[in-house]
């Protein structure tokens, strides 16, 4: 027997939004108190401490700011993947899919090598303060990029079977995973000068 | 989000990239002016500014909040009511204005 999953592509009348699109917009929200919980924490912590360092006088705010730019650059091609199956061209949803998900490769590759540097100098979230928010932020962010990735990834290889049974559907899918992306985006746009760059 | 036709498929993907050299070029300036020590504290106000107006071109354009439904700028408006009280209420604490300060001796 099988179950048809409602409002998969249909929008309902009372939300005047497909499910998943409304789904992904409560899970978002959740998602900014979560960031909003440690955020305050940041606050709380700077305001109260005597001392508070410069970001750029201990981190590597080049290599942030390559990140802050693959960031950005992967948005753009994550739209121009949600653009490319709205026109029905699906090599090119391949292309720019495949180039969001590589730049995230890289991303996590230069913050590892960020982090890399960081343990070198002994700078590790026990140090003090201003690192444990540091690399609590800065992980949990990467923790979701990761969770990008495997999404985008299934999107671009196992799920992209979908384009061919039910197109409409596997644009959504898509779609809603770029609303995902572009909100890691969001976060990553505050964390840089917050953390780096004050 | 907004139905994209290839009649205006150009146009809306000369947008992106307009927003995307913004969103570049707003990164340069916030760059910029940390490395300026010259503007000391001042520093933190502009860069979250700046970082400020980012945000919203990635939330507007990008996420396409400004052609989207009612309800979902509804559940936004709330989450932000609930995320700036977040943000207040460590403040106030520190500042003793609600909760005064607990001495343990």
């Amino acid at each position: 027997m099988s179950e048809i999953i409602p409002y998969t592509v249909e929008h309902r009348a009372d939300t005047g939004l497909y499910n998943a699109k409304m789904g992904v917009w409560l899970f978002l929200a959740s998602e900014v108190m979560l960031f909003g919980a440690l955020f305050s924490s940041y606050i709380l912590l700077r305001v109260g401490a005597i001392q508070w360092p410069h970001g750029w006088t201990l981190l590597n705010v080049p290599l942030a700011t390559f990140n802050t730019f693959l960031l950005m650059t992967s948005s753009v091609s994550m739209v121009m993947a949600w653009v490319s199956l709205k026109l029905n061209d699906f090599k090119k949803f391949k292309l720019y899919q495949g180039i969001t998900i590589l730049l995230a490769l890289a991303f996590l590759g230069v913050k590892s090598i960020e982090y890399r540097g960081e343990f070198h100098e002994q700078m590790f979230p026990q140090t003090n303060t201003f690192l444990a928010i540091y690399f609590t932020l800065t992980g949990l962010h990467a923790l979701h990029i990761l969770g990008g990735i495997v999404v985008n990834s299934y999107n671009w290889g196992l799920g992209s079977r979908m384009w061919t049974a039910d197109p409409q559907r596997f644009t959504n899918r898509v779609e809603v995973a770029g609303i995902y992306w572009h909100f890691v985006d969001f976060v990553w746009i505050f964390l840089f000068p917050i953390l780096y760059l004050s | 989000m907004q139905e994209i036709s290839s009649q205006n498929i150009k146009q809306e993907v000369r947008k992106h990239l307009l927003i995307y050299g913004l969103l570049l070029f707003l990164t340069a300036i916030n760059f910029t002016v940390s490395k300026l020590s010259l503007l000391g504290e001042q520093t933190v106000f502009i860069v979250l500014s700046v970082a400020f107006v980012q945000g919203v071109l990635i939330a507007c354009y990008f996420m396409h909040l400004i052609s989207e439904k009612k309800l979902i700028h509804f559940v936004l408006i709330l989450t932000l009511i609930f995320f700036l009280g977040l943000l207040l209420l460590p403040v106030l604490e520190f500042w003793g204005n609600i909760f005064g300060t607990v001495h343990v001796s």
